[in-house]
């Protein structure tokens, strides 16, 4: 079923764009890479950019005089403007951090370190990465608020009943992943931030597996704070974002101090930049934010409807082809509309560390853990699991590659 | 295949398949639960100590075959052996793991056949997760014995 009346992705073709793919593994392994949602491959242009940069232009950003100096503050802030594009924010309320964790602490940290009180409650999804529970977990600790947990249903869907009886006059903060990242379920992340507006609470997207994916429009989903990182999508480690509403950002106190964020120190004290700047203290990631421009850039030239029909069709296929494994059971939702392409499993009473390097040599790289989410793991009833994710470059020979790895590893173990 | 051959030998998956010392001691003199971060899995080991000497030991829980087997092998090595041999034997497979130490297969016996994993950083803490759950179990032990419990 194609959706776009767009042609299909040529994913082999992509590949030819991406060094990784393109330079033969000194031990002459093919390269399946099933691991993007830990972290993408990075195409030409993007290490291309962040190398013209430090070639070319490196500078301290925003305060320099000379030319090159501005030149640097041009890039980097292209970076910013791209991002915020690729998303439909304004560029003003796009704060550029280290990481989408970082971007998470930053809320818990400038806001609810700030403003919760005793018996405030903070209400999370069983299903979120641990970067969005343990730094509000820390401020609750810090503040006496609470933080409750959304039920999450064996099949993998927050069950929205429950996450709606849980917010009430307490609730100052609902906390949702769009994309699962163990179970790439998709998440009514509008409906989620409309029951919390309801109830007077914030609202905190983590977009960490949605932005790299499909189309993401910040302004449409109308949460106060959405977070996402560049590595996962086709840019460098070391840059990620917090989009928040300008008024929540204009009225919150800086996060980390320093050079960069202020407007005036004098010795009895200071006052701050204008957002964004308020909250990037220090020489912020330049390079990084180059490279992430370069990384939306070509997103944008592949088209995130076409990027997501992608998705969509490889996390068919893998599912279709993974449902033939014999004693394979796949966690999270099979239907493709309704989920991303990360795809956790388990296979017999083989465990997922020897599943993985199993599949290592025959150059099929997945992850198998917990993946940062114990309390979903507790839910699944299992310690861990194995999770095998995809991106634009990824081909129809990879999952198959997978399939047959799999097939093999079984016998191997005697399971 | 040849790293994978390496990694796992045919005695680790011979104690993998047919595990030696699986289960739980009732009245145990110490019992320890640990956990490996990496992948969630959970080590509980009992001991009963009987002058000075672990007179049985037993290794339960789940994990993947390289933690397994590790643990099987230990039930084997330090049954019947001394609290300070036990130590020592502990601390040159740990020694093994880190590749500070040549292998001495009269201290090891089969667990000698994890060298291997000492290549593979992340499966160190799986073959690691229950011999270091017996140092923490004769520590508890001495502990206890030592507050007249």
């Amino acid at each position: 079923m194609t959706t776009t009346g767009s042609p299909a992705l040529d994913a082999r073709a992509i590949r030819a764009e991406f060094p990784m793919f393109v330079a033969p593994r000194p031990d002459g392994r093919p390269l399946h890479y099933l691991d993007s949602a830990a972290t993408s491959q990075k195409p030409q242009v993007v290490l291309d950019a962040m190398n013209a940069y430090y070639r070319e232009t490196n500078a301290n950003v925003h305060r320099g005089v000379y030319e090159m100096a501005a030149e640097a503050t041009d890039r980097f802030e292209f970076g910013r403007t791209a991002a915020a594009r690729l998303i439909n924010h304004p560029r003003e309320a796009l704060v550029l951090t280290k990481n989408a964790t970082e971007a998470i602490n930053l809320v818990a940290w400038a806001w609810g370190a700030r403003e919760l009180r005793e018996g405030d409650e903070i209400v999370v999804t069983e299903m979120e990465h641990h970067s969005n529970i343990v730094p509000w977990q820390i401020v609750a600790s810090m503040t006496g608020a609470k933080v409750l947990f959304a039920p999450v249903t064996p099949q993998g869907e927050v069950e929205l009943d429950a996450l709606r009886a849980l917010i009430g006059p307490c609730t100052r903060m609902v906390a949702a992943v769009h994309v699962s990242n163990v179970l790439g379920t998709i998440n009514p992340v509008r409906e989620i931030v409309e029951m919390a507006h309801q109830a007077g609470a914030l609202t905190m997207i983590d977009a960490t597996q949605s932005v790299p994916h499909m189309p993401v429009d910040a302004t449409s989903i109308g949460s106060d704070f959405l977070v996402f990182t560049g590595h996962k999508m086709l840019g460098p480690t070391g840059i990620g974002a917090l989009a928040a509403s300008p008024e929540r950002l204009n009225a919150m106190e800086p996060f980390l101090g320093g050079g960069e964020m202020i407007s005036d120190v004098t010795t009895e004290g200071s006052t701050w930049a204008e957002i964004p700047w308020k909250f990037e203290a220090g020489t912020p990631p330049i390079a990084e934010a180059v490279g992430l421009g370069a990384a939306v850039e070509y997103l944008e030239a592949l088209g995130m409807d076409r990027v997501r029909e992608h998705e969509r069709a490889t996390a068919e296929l893998m599912i279709n082809a993974l449902g033939e494994v014999p004693g394979l059971t796949i966690l999270g939702p099979t239907d493709p509309d309704r989920r991303g392409a990360a795809v956790s499993f388990t296979l017999d009473a083989v465990h997922p560390h020897d599943i993985a390097q199993f599949l290592d040599s025959k150059g099929v790289c997945v992850r198998a853990g917990h993946h940062c989410a114990k309390p979903l793991m507790r839910v699944l009833g299992t310690q861990s699991t194995t999770r095998a994710s995809a991106h634009v470059y990824t081909t129809d020979e990879d999952i198959l590659a997978l399939q047959g790895a799999l097939i093999e590893c079984r016998s191997w173990f005697g399971a | 295949m040849g790293g994978l051959d390496d990694l796992y030998q045919q005695l680790i998956l011979d104690h993998y398949r047919n595990r030696r010392g699986r289960g739980r001691i009732e009245n145990a003199s110490a019992s320890v639960h640990e956990h490996n971060p990496v992948c969630g899995d959970e080590c509980f080991l009992d001991i009963l100590v009987e002058d000075n000497r672990i007179v049985e030991i037993r290794a339960d829980g789940d994990g993947c075959s390289i933690s397994q087997a590790a643990a099987s092998m230990l039930t084997e090595v330090v049954a019947d052996k001394d609290l300070n041999e036990a130590l020592e034997i502990v601390e040159h497979f740990r020694r093994m793991m880190h590749g500070d130490a040549e292998p001495d297969e009269d201290l090891l016996g089969d667990a000698i056949a994890l060298e291997g994993v000492a290549k593979y950083p992340v499966r160190v803490k799986c073959a690691l997760l229950s011999w270091l759950a017996l140092r923490d179990a004769i520590a508890s032990y001495r502990e206890t014995t030592a507050h007249g419990g």
